[in-house]
């Protein structure tokens, strides 16, 4: 019974840091000039979080971290267009990675290739249900392989990070 | 050892060239798609409030949900030159030419969107400036 309570404290706390991470994240990354002109697309930093918490926590918690962070970040640096961006974007793009990885034949950097090409194609998809566009073809394709460019980045940086976290953090 | 490691990645390269495949397949279809631009059409709030002809220069004030953006047409290019948006990302995604291609104003909630010869015909249009 003790040891079961603290095993939850110390999950509540892990739960806590990791989401608190992706808040940091947000805003450091809010803090860039859009590097690319186009509405909703940014680097996507806060990945890392999502892909760490996907390897060292399982599915369905880097679900809720990602659920949380979202929520999160979206009520403190945006409004509820970039909620619905966010969302739509970061679960594809999770279910996508969750997926790739639960055929466990993929290494993480084109896991987190896939992921970030699924974020902006879940962005996408919405953009065009919002602004009644249906020529998105030219938006796809630059959105395709600018996420495809970022999932590289993130993939690289959240090997180098899961190398260097202990498991005992999460476990 | 590097047949090795080409073994181990496999599914790897497989995963990322189809991704790759795909991706190429999308920007050749737009580009494709892309000739034959002929109109530029204005939609604010998701309705076509305007069209012009891509061939003629002007400029023109679109009046969006919460604000303005200057549309420029010269030598068969679009751009938005000037708007009171707070991200300005309308002005810096440039000028603009081929059917499909669109400028977007979220703030505004404004799309500057080139079109081809069919959306002449479109009943829809309020106003064809010619």
């Amino acid at each position: 019974m003790n040891k079961k309570s603290r095993v939850n404290v110390k999950k509540i706390s892990v739960y806590g840091m990791i989401t608190a991470a992706a808040i940091v994240l947000s805003w450091l990354e809010a803090q860039i000039p859009p590097f690319f002109p186009i509405p909703g697309m940014k680097i996507g930093l806060t990945n890392i979080i999502v892909v760490i918490a996907l390897y060292k926590m399982g599915s369905g918690s880097a679900m809720a971290v990602n659920v949380l962070r979202i929520l999160l970040v979206s009520f403190l640096f945006g409004g509820p267009s970039a909620l619905i961006y966010s969302l739509s974007g970061g679960m594809l793009s999770l279910l996508v990675m969750i997926l790739l990885k639960k055929t466990g034949k993929f290494k993480m950097i084109s896991v987190s290739i896939a992921g970030g090409i699924f974020h902006n194609v879940g962005q996408i998809l919405i953009a065009m249900l919002m602004t009644d566009t249906t020529s998105i073809l030219w938006y796809l394709a630059v959105l395709w392989f600018a996420g495809a460019v970022s999932g590289t980045l993130i993939g690289i940086l959240g090997n180098t990070l899961l190398k260097h976290l202990p498991d005992s953090i999460f476990k | 050892m590097k047949k090795g490691i080409l073994k181990r990645v496999k599914y790897d390269i497989f995963l990322v060239g189809i991704l790759i495949t795909v991706g190429a397949a999308v920007l050749l279809t737009a580009v494709f798609n892309g000739q034959g631009g002929e109109y530029v059409c204005i939609k604010t709030d998701g309705e076509v409030s305007a069209v012009y002809p891509l061939t003629e220069n002007r400029r023109v004030v679109i009046n969006g949900a919460n604000g303005t953006n200057l549309l420029v047409i010269e030598n068969c290019q679009a751009y938005i030159s000037e708007a009171d948006c707070p991200d300005k990302l309308c002005v810096r995604q440039g000028k603009i030419s081929m059917k499909g291609q669109s400028v977007i104003c979220l703030p505004h909630r404004i799309v500057v969107e080139i079109t081809g010869q069919e959306q002449k015909d479109n009943s829809d249009i309020d106003v064809i400036v010619k």
